[in-house]
């Protein structure tokens, strides 16, 4: 799991049945200091996350099925959590 | 999973078993900002887009769960939304290093 920003969102009418009313949202994942920020990438939201927070994401598919409760959903990303706050040593 | 912006149609009448009737598109993997990354890439549709759509596309064995009805087909990228509206914030709105010591977020 990586801790990673929500930067926006995305909307989709028409996608796969297993996306159907679940949102899309842009991550950026945090870097320690001197490491390239410009990497994104799309993760399905599944705590009410919006923009500005901080979330922990799953990029696996079969964390993903399990947090999905659907043992075929074509879904590698998904955000699990909010970070209240960080310690890095 | 990641965006990808539709170029063009692959068709290929000799192909492995599984993956008959699959609509093939030519995509340009793209970031948030919708720059190219990497190179053309064949992808699985499922959605029914075309050249020029913005679409959403996951990767490895995920792609192969997409696919309607057949289980064990060899795919490895498939498009499984197409992008109606996309917002994202400009770069330096959020400080994404992460300082040593405590950092709250809320």
């Amino acid at each position: 799991m990586i801790l990673a920003k929500v930067i926006g969102t995305v909307v989709t009418t028409i996608s796969h049945p297993h996306y159907k009313n679940r949102r899309l949202l842009v991550v950026q994942p945090l870097v320690c200091e001197g490491d390239n920020t410009d990497e994104d990438f799309i993760a399905l939201d599944n705590t009410h996350a919006g923009i500005g927070d901080t979330v922990l994401v799953n990029r696996e598919g079969n964390g993903a099925r399990q947090v999905l409760k659907n043992p075929d959903a074509c879904v590698i990303s998904v955000i699990v959590g909010i970070i209240d706050s960080v310690h890095v040593e | 999973m990641l965006f990808g912006r539709v170029h063009g149609t692959a068709v290929c009448t000799m192909k492995i078993a599984g993956t008959e009737g699959l609509k093939l598109l030519v995509v340009q993997p793209v970031n948030r900002k919708l720059e190219p990354v990497g190179a053309l890439q064949v992808a699985a549709d499922v959605v029914q887009a075309g050249p020029g759509d913005l679409c959403v596309m996951v990767r490895s064995r995920e792609a192969a769960l997409a696919m309607p009805e057949i289980r064990f087909v060899p795919v490895d990228l498939a498009l499984i939304g197409i992008v109606d509206e996309l917002h994202v914030l400009p770069d330096g709105t959020f400080d994404l290093v992460m300082k040593k010591g405590s950092t709250s977020y809320t």
